[in-house]
């Protein structure tokens, strides 16, 4: 709900996604949820509930974890933005907080995969070197109805344990070539179809 | 809905006095879940984020002031010697996310009788600094909630802190949700034994229209500690509890029944100060 | 029937191995389209406007301000609807739109397409309703005898089922009644599609559905088009677990495309999400129990009232189930169970996970505990002394001939050690360990702890004579490099569960082609049934298998060897008979027939049974009644398991949603009003009230059923639920008899 009827009022809002300059002219109301799904179709941020309890819509605002659907995006105005889409590095290598996920099960239906990555991301860059208590509380941030957070919980251990070995910051896009964990594969198994849908021709 | 974003006190009074009914936005995670969930339609929202004097806290003639600015994630990481009980309450709000952009300023102005900082900021005798273009006052945070979600602001002034006298003691905050996180408060107990002054402070929340003390409990259970044992007798600590349980004003809704809060509420009381006794 | 493949020791990510998601990679980057991330050039939004009264009659509509909007493209009601006015999975009640009579909060009333979803906001309030409110009829038990609210009448389907000596008693007989609330499926992606219309007067749907062609059968219905112009395909689904079983918002978005000509969008929010699907039935159960003096079960009696809500949607079928699974996994001579899904103005009812087993469960295994107690019995032996076994009937009449490793789930599930520092220590003071976690409500001296134990069993895919089909293509040829390719078409809905994974594992281990590409599931090829009732492993499994058995025939024809040897095609040079050309087959599979349940509730109406048990060890602040559920351990019959690490993720999934419906999850009523439609005050299980599971997977072939699998999904959500519960009353020796257990049924129980 992003649009205001009849509002001729709209704001330039330049703000840094993914360590690129973006710049925008949205209406006040806009969500930051919205300005990144619908104005810079960056639609990796979900959004699950809306009123900032399901944490799908979790980026990173100057490195900490914020819910953007509870933001305008005329108040990010000048800042730094980190969304799931930042992570991965250039060649496509994932990050090592999204390896975990996917090796640890850590998604099912995935719709709240991003948000738990970027809770991770922050989550990790504070807390180095977590016990299974820490993760437990670092990650209660977030609700996921399939996994049980097992896999979950798995995956953040697993990704501190390889940050700390690369001495990587969480939230930055993943270099391959600084990383001991060079060369994790992305995509291994093959053509991944069924993918959803996809962008729809019209 | 334009939105302006002041940088200064000066500036966000100006804009108030331009549009008295502007919706005041801090963190966002009071209000823009009322826009979302078109509860809410602002004409005009004065956003706080960059309005620096709000930021940051010191302390002057052994008084502390907060600004409205700071976040629950503030008070959890950095001001946990400072404020202890203020931490334990900062923890239990929402998530992880919601504690780095929610704020004081905000939780004092949204004033819901569930604001989880609020019971012990109450037990502290806070006092809310409030700017307007005729001066500054502050009012004791008793007054300024004046009902559920309804304060003594007037229209044109803007909340820039809150004040707290610096007391030593042992303090608790103990808050009870139906789950283990991300959850409103259905019962919230705060208390500290100021050992400067020898009283004992409490706050009470979601247990009435606004958070409650109970100046009879409090008085009882102040009379009946050894102070410099910090000790306290069973009987006086059971009977602490009933008293802080029969001064609330509880109401039943689909988080929970009145009979619940009211008996939580009591236990909690018992509880929080068995624990900032000595064993 | 039996298809007999072997799977090739060392066959690279094929079954039995714990081979990762296909999607994975798309899902943590985010380039992972759902439904809700569609767009189309030129697209428009839609938006439902929704009764706010659970009972009213409709004087009129008035949409004409709405109408003269800028900005609004179409705003549509029950007389835009140009075919059959209703819909509904198995029984066409339900209106597209509510015209005269509303039945339930939240019913459509009108839709709107705008060039904003601001806009269409905007549209929705300004279409004037003038209702005329009627007292709601929200008790389920007076629904039976009351006045019909519809014309269908008030009772979906009454069940009585007779078995054996209703005259029967035991020496030791124990009686309670149970109630369980309305959870929901609290799904995180919210409805979402995308409709685009098309040329030749149909329409495209972009759907996260869980059931594609039952959607299209109904979609075409009511726009009066013929099955094939319209075209459903399967985009990215945020969860199901049964609320994507019915329609919701399919035909709206459909009739909004075809009437602007434009592509329509529509996304519910969370509140609207709340009102705009089905939710788990409320259940009100009466049982009393009979025995031997040895514990052996005599007689069962049971009454089961469920409310249904406003529309039938799959209530015949889920108190089919709970009639027939009523005296759980237990031998049972005797017994006699009146059961009853009626109709009501609180919010329809139909699929969630366990439909029908979740709630006699939770009644079943109250009794069970009781009757020991009764006895001065062990609960773990009573189980023990009346477990199903393979030979055994049930109260249907039917005679189990598959598996049945009851006695193994529970020894199992009691042979697991807690974590040592999770549940056999008390926990520290302090940490978040303790019941009421960070609010520090409780030091260790407040906590009791308590351990419980439950059983559970139900169907696996669809009973009561309906024929289960499931459909699949297989191709393979050789890729611009030379290498095999295999491509599989299924329209089985890939909800997270993994059967994307699933599939190719079945052509790896089958074909021996390691590259194997998965088509977007579309009505383009045959049915594959609905996602649901634990049903894919092995519908569409089964169907994969075919396709690529008839692949491998073909192969081995192309070889010379005539009649064809599928079991040699692993032998064969799969690139050298691949250089004539591509090999594309499609195939069906059909589920060994059932009989309907006759007049008395006896039939063998059921294809097999999967069965799991659930030990919890649960601290309890009996004073405040916080609870922290600290460990489940679980045994749980799993046939085979195809990719072990996605059987843990579904039964550590299925525990959590257990758990929710235990002690935290209720869609609260009012007056058939609901008041908590949001995850603010709907609670499901966070990180921190998950525990610890250790499961043990009981791997005993199923005879007839592909590779010997059974399904997994449902039955950790049946029993977690039970035996956490019981963990609580072990801890409190409070009754309890009513689910979720909220704070003040402990802790105000004694005063």
């Amino acid at each position: 709900m992003s649009v205001t009827a009849g509002a001729h009022e709209r704001i330039e809002v330049e703000v840094t996604v993914n360590g690129v300059p973006r710049a925008a002219e949205v209406p006040p109301r806009r969500l930051l949820s919205d300005f990144l799904r619908h104005d810079l179709r960056l639609t990796g941020t979900h959004v699950g509930c809306e009123h900032g309890v399901c944490g799908a819509c979790t980026i990173l605002l100057d490195g900490a974890p914020i819910r953007s659907c509870l933001a305008f995006a005329v108040s990010v105005h000048g800042r730094e933005l980190t969304t799931v889409e930042g992570l991965a590095a250039d060649d496509g290598t994932l990050h090592p907080v999204q390896a975990a996920f996917q090796d640890q099960h850590g998604l099912q239906c995935g719709y709240c995969t991003p948000g738990f990555v970027m809770s991770a991301c922050g989550f990790l860059a504070e807390t180095t070197e977590p016990d299974d208590d820490e993760i437990r509380e670092g990650m209660s941030g977030n609700l996921c109805r399939c996994t049980g957070y097992a896999g979950i919980l798995a995956a953040v251990k697993q990704a501190a344990g390889d940050l700390r070995a690369s001495g990587a910051d969480p939230r930055s896009q993943h270099q391959p070539e600084d990383d001991a964990f060079a060369g994790r594969p992305g995509g291994e198994h093959g053509p991944a179809g069924g993918d959803g849908g996809g962008e729809v021709p019209s | 809905m334009p939105i302006s974003r002041p940088t200064d006190v000066t500036a966000t009074l100006d804009a108030l006095a331009a549009s008295p009914d502007a919706d005041l936005l801090a963190g966002g995670t009071d209000l823009v879940v009322e826009v979302n969930l078109d509860r809410r339609r602002p004409e005009h929202v004065i956003a706080l984020r960059r309005v620096t004097e709000l930021a940051g806290h010191d302390t002057t003639d052994g008084r502390l002031r907060l600004g409205a600015n700071v976040t629950y994630s503030e008070v959890e990481h950095d001001l946990a010697q400072l404020v202890p009980g203020l931490a334990m309450a900062a923890r239990t709000v929402g998530s992880p996310q919601i504690r780095n952009a929610g704020t004081l300023g905000g939780n004092l102005g949204t004033a819901s009788p569930a604001g989880d900082t609020l019971p012990w900021l109450l037990a502290m005798d806070a006092e809310v600094e409030l700017a307007s273009p005729e001066g500054d006052r502050s009012v004791p945070l008793a007054n300024f909630l004046t009902g559920p979600k309804s304060t003594a602001r007037r229209p044109a002034e803007l909340i820039t802190g809150v004040r707290l006298p610096r007391v030593e003691g042992p303090q608790h905050v103990s808050k009870i949700g139906p789950r283990n996180a991300m959850v409103i408060s259905v019962a919230c107990f705060a208390i500290v034994l100021d050992t400067t002054n020898r009283r004992v402070r409490t706050g009470m929340g979601a247990v009435g229209p606004t958070v409650l003390r109970s100046p009879d409990a409090e008085r009882a259970v102040t009379q009946a500690l050894d102070w410099d044992a910090l000790t306290c007798p069973e009987d006086a600590i059971d009977a602490f509890g009933r008293a802080c349980a029969e001064a609330t004003a509880p109401i039943t809704d689909h988080r929970s029944s009145a009979e619940y809060r009211r008996h939580a509420v009591g236990v909690l009381a018992r509880r929080a100060l068995r624990r900032c006794l000595s064993t | 029937m039996s298809t007999g493949t072997e799977v090739r020791p060392g066959t690279r990510s094929g079954l039995g191995q714990s081979v990762r998601r296909p999607d994975g990679t798309p899902k943590v980057t985010g380039t992972f389209a759902f439904s809700s991330d569609l767009f189309a050039r030129g697209m428009l939004w839609g938006r439902t406007l929704r009764s706010p009264h659970p009972a009213a009659r409709i004087r009129s509509i008035d949409t004409s301000i709405a109408e003269r909007m800028p900005g609004v493209a179409s705003v549509l009601t029950a007389r835009d609807v140009p075919g059959r006015p209703t819909y509904g999975l198995e029984h066409a009640d339900q209106p597209v739109f509510a015209s005269e009579t509303v039945r339930f909060q939240g019913e459509p009333i009108a839709v709107v397409a705008a060039e904003h979803p601001e806009l269409a906001l905007r549209a929705v309030a300004a279409i004037e309703v003038d209702y005329e409110v009627v007292t709601p009829l929200t008790d389920a038990e007076a629904a039976i005898g009351a006045a019909p609210i519809h014309p269908d009448g008030n009772v979906f389907r009454h069940l009585h089922l007779r078995h054996g000596d209703l005259d029967a008693v035991g020496a030791v007989s124990v009686e309670g009644s149970y109630e369980v609330g309305m959870q929901d499926q609290a799904f995180l992606g919210p409805e979402s599609g995308l409709a685009i219309p098309v040329d030749d007067g149909g329409v495209e749907l972009f759907i996260s559905t869980q059931w594609l062609h039952v959607d299209r059968d109904q979609v075409a219905a009511c726009l009066g088009l013929p099955p094939e112009r319209v075209h459903l395909t399967l985009s990215g689904i945020g969860g199901a677990f049964g609320a994507r079983e019915d329609v919701s918002l399919q035909v709206h978005v459909c009739l909004l495309a075809l009437r602007t000509g434009r592509p329509v969008k529509m996304l519910y929010s969370r509140e609207e999400s709340f009102h705009g699907h089905v939710h788990r039935h409320p259940a009100r159960l009466w049982y009393r129990h009979h025995a031997d003096p040895d514990g052996r079960l005599v007689k069962v009696e049971a009454r089961i009232v469920l409310d249904g809500g406003a529309y039938a949607s799959s209530s015949t079928a889920v108190i089919g189930n709970a009639v027939c699974f009523a005296a759980g996994p237990y031998r049972v001579p005797n017994a006699d169970v009146d059961g009853w899904a009626v109709r009501t103005n609180n919010p329809p009812c139909g699929a969630m996970r366990g439909f029908g087993a979740v709630q006699v469960c939770f009644g079943h295994e109250a009794q069970m505990d009781r009757l020991a107690a009764a006895l001065a019995m062990d609960p773990v032996e009573l189980r023990l002394r009346n477990a199903l076994a393979p030979g055994d009937e049930l109260p249907t009449g039917q005679v189990i001939t598959g598996t049945a490793p009851v006695r193994e789930v529970i020894e199992a599930a009691m042979a697991l050690e807690p974590p040592p520092l999770a549940a056999t220590d008390p926990p520290a003071d302090g940490t978040m360990d303790l019941p009421g976690g960070a609010g520090l409500t409780a030091t260790r001296a407040d906590v009791v702890r308590g351990t419980g134990l439950a059983v559970g069993f139900k169907n696996l895919m669809y009973s009561e004579g309906f024929d289960d089909a499931s459909t699949a293509n297989v191709r393979v040829e050789l890729d611009h490099r030379g290498e095999p390719l295999a491509t599989v078409h299924c329209a089985a809905a890939e909800v997270g569960q993994g059967f994307v994974t699933l599939a190719q594992q079945i052509v790896r281990s089958v074909l021996g082609v390691e590259q194997v590409a998965l088509r977007p599931a579309d009505t383009t090829i045959g049915s594959a049934g609905s996602t649901s009732a634990s049903r894919q492993t092995w519908m569409s499994g089964g169907a994969v298998e075919l396709a690529c058995l008839a692949v491998a025939e073909a192969l081995a024809e192309r070889a010379g060897y005539g009649g064809g040897a599928p079991d040699e095609v692993l032998d064969l040079d799969v690139v050298e008979l691949l250089r004539e050309g591509p090999i594309d087959r499609t195939r069906a599979h059909h589920h060994p027939p059932t009989e309907p349940l006759d007049e008395d509730g006896q039939g063998d109406a059921h294809v097999s049974f999967a069965f799991a048990a659930h030990r919890a060890v649960v601290d309890v602040d009996p004073e405040l009644g916080l609870v922290k559920v600290r460990h489940i351990a679980t045994g749980q019959d799993v046939g085979r398991a195809l990719n072990p690490q996605a059987v843990i993720g579904q039964i550590e999934g299925g525990i959590a949603q257990g758990l929710g419906l235990a002690v935290m999850e209720e869609m609260l009523l009012e007056d058939g009003r609901l008041r908590n439609p949001s995850f603010t005050d709907y609670l499901i299980p966070t990180a921190l009230d998950m525990p610890p599971v250790t499961a043990t997977l009981i791997e005993q072939p199923e005879p007839g059923a592909p590779f010997g699998a059974k399904g997994v999904g449902e039955p950790p959500t049946i029993s977690s639920t039970p035996a956490i519960v019981a963990a609580i009353r072990a801890a409190t020796g409070l009754e309890l008899p009513r689910i979720p257990v909220r704070p003040e049924h402990i802790a105000l129980a004694e005063a």
